[in-house]
């Protein structure tokens, strides 16, 4: 990452940490929760997918796992921040139990394997926990929005760096070269079953956090909520339609996503999804590359006339 | 618990899945012949569940006639499905092919499902004929017709689609297209035309499973995901090649969940299934193609 990029970068975290100060209205606060979450989860997925190409179509499992873990915890008495660890560690967890076996499988082999995995996770939590959670009432007159949005803030910041991180590193390269090609990847040297494991260990442990952080957030929610597939296809479409493998696509594609979802969702339920969809279908046709790709083509054009 | 109840449970299991094993029909025709991963293959039989819904609730149509026009409708949507996104998709290498697939059925998948929620709502839908609620009575065991009819209806089109496949001029091409599409080209056959057939008649089979699903379950905009996993379960159980072994995979799917439901609950019935599927992919992780 360039000097200049990571003085931007500071200078937007700054600015964004004012914002509870500024803004005085909770909507407009919880649309920048919304977006940093989103940011976060989506980022967790570029990782795993789009660094190392598994694409994970059971991402949501690591995400509701954080998310039971950090509410058990914190509700039963432990401050939030070491929930929301203990919530990680679950996720990193058993996503190495279940990686070993995961990654024999290839390709698409991987993804609808993992989708599989992500849906027995949400059925079971589904009937041991088949009651709505709900915050008691002490917790609910203390709640500030601030907190919660400074912790998200705190997490976006933390899952894009760890894009930057590897994509200037060794580690992400491996990574990358993992993803273009597997045997060419281990005929050069690379360990490419220890390049996918860490992969998923950073991806799965970003996730959790962001469970950690949606258990904080809402009021009440039943447990199997966050376990639910919506969370991964939100985190695919938002990486795909950014720019999958890149650092500021799924920023990108997470404040498009969310301000079109919430400005929809006023008139039409889940309108957004019908043209996101056909976003995402003509984005893996025809621009690969998403928006990250569309603004470096239309700069090119800009600069050669 | 009673044998009888037992009984019962193997009888309901059986009777769904037959619908399983035509709904894995259509996908396992489309994979085996394109190595095209459609996931939004259970939104297309979601759309046929509405089509024969809407045709009972507007027209009055008996769903089981409604499938004549259900089946050519599907067909059709199949053939504009093939040249407006998986004609692009079958000109990469296979593997690119699989993988780009999967992220166009998905992406189909999300927009179908918003799309069914806009036209038809989320609530949840079953056709209720006036024969809706008849039960056969076999020695305690009780058989409800239309699921009865059901499966004998999904045996009779997978049936129809083996003899279609093995005598029809175009069903041999689709075979070799299967097996090796570069041999079937340099034969003469029109590769093409044979993936363009091929997907339509998968489509046609999702809207033929979705009619019958409306009838003896119900349908909702969201039952798409859930369908599309249990033709993957059943492909995966079956193995490709054979649309008779495709129907047995979805009986013994139906039969598996039945007797987990029993063991394990009811609510756990969709995990056992799941459970087998990721097990026999993490066994044969080489991939389906292997018969």
């Amino acid at each position: 990452m360039s000097r200049a990029g990571v003085l931007a970068g500071i200078g937007a975290v700054a600015a964004l940490a004012w914002l509870p100060v500024v803004v005085r209205r909770d909507d407009h606060l919880n649309f920048f929760v919304l977006v940093l979450l989103t940011v976060t989860l989506a980022q967790s997925w570029n990782i795993i997918a789009g660094y190392a190409g598994q694409v994970n179509l059971g991402h949501a499992a690591f995400f509701g796992l954080g998310a039971l873990v950090t509410r058990s915890l914190w509700i039963g008495g432990a401050p939030v921040v070491a929930g929301m660890l203990a919530g990680a560690a679950v996720a990193v967890a058993f996503a190495l139990a279940v990686g070993a076996a995961a990654f024999r499988l290839r390709g698409a082999y991987f993804a609808i394997g993992t989708l599989a995995l992500g849906e027995i996770l949400r059925i079971t939590v589904g009937n041991v926990l088949p009651e709505i959670s709900t915050l008691p009432t002490d917790v609910i007159a203390g709640y500030r929005l601030a907190t919660r949005y400074w912790i998200a803030l705190a997490l976006a910041g933390l899952s894009v760096l760890a894009v930057a991180g590897l994509s200037a590193s060794r580690l992400g390269l491996g990574m990358q070269a993992v993803r273009e090609d597997e045997e060419a990847a281990e005929a050069t040297g690379v360990g490419a079953l220890r390049l996918k494991l860490v992969a998923l260990v950073i991806s799965t442990g970003l996730a959790g956090l962001a469970g950690g952080l949606f258990a904080f957030y809402h009021i009440s929610y039943y447990p199997a909520h966050p376990f639910a597939p919506h969370w991964t296809f939100d985190a695919v479409l938002v990486t795909f339609i950014g720019g999958v493998g890149t650092l500021h696509g799924p920023i990108l594609g997470a404040v498009f996503y969310v301000f079109l979802k919430e400005y929809l969702a006023v008139r039409w339920v889940d309108f957004h999804l019908l043209i996101f969809g056909a976003l995402f279908v003509a984005i893996v046709l025809l621009l690969p590359g998403g928006l990250v790709e569309a603004g470096g083509r239309l700069r090119a054009a800009w600069r050669s006339t | 618990m009673t044998a009888a109840v037992l009984l019962q449970q193997v009888v309901l299991g059986l009777l769904i899945g037959g619908l399983y094993g035509l709904a894995a029909a259509g996908l396992s025709l489309v994979f085996g012949v394109l190595k095209v991963l459609n996931v939004a293959h259970g939104e297309l039989i979601m759309l046929g569940g509405y089509g024969a819904f809407w045709l009972f609730a507007l027209a009055g149509v008996d769903p089981f006639v409604a499938l004549l026009a259900v089946v050519p409708a599907s067909l059709l949507m199949g053939a504009l499905l093939y040249h407006g996104l998986f004609a692009w998709v079958v000109r990469a290498h296979e593997e690119t092919r699989i993988k780009n697939s999967l992220l166009i059925g998905f992406g189909l998948g999300l927009a179908l499902h918003a799309l069914a929620v806009q036209l038809f709502t989320a609530d949840e839908r079953a056709v209720t004929t006036a024969y809706a609620g008849a039960v056969l009575d076999l020695g305690g065991v009780s058989v409800p017709v239309v699921r009865l009819a059901s499966l004998a209806l999904a045996l009779a089109i997978t049936v129809g689609l083996h003899g279609l496949l093995a005598r029809w001029r175009w069903g041999r091409a689709i075979r070799a297209t299967a097996e090796d599409w570069e041999a079937a080209a340099l034969a003469g056959i029109d590769v093409r035309r044979a993936y363009l057939l091929a997907f339509s008649i998968g489509t046609a089979l999702a809207g033929a499973a979705g009619t019958l699903v409306s009838v003896g379950y119900s349908i909702s905009p969201s039952i798409g995901l859930e369908w599309t996993l249990k033709a993957l379960i059943v492909v995966v159980l079956a193995g490709l090649g054979s649309m008779l072994g495709t129907f047995v995979g979805g009986l013994v799917l139906g039969l598996a969940e039945a007797v987990s439901a029993t063991a394990f609950g009811g609510p756990y019935r969709e995990v056992v299934g799941l459970l087998i599927f990721f097990l026999v992919l993490v066994a044969r992780p080489q991939g389906l193609f292997t018969r």
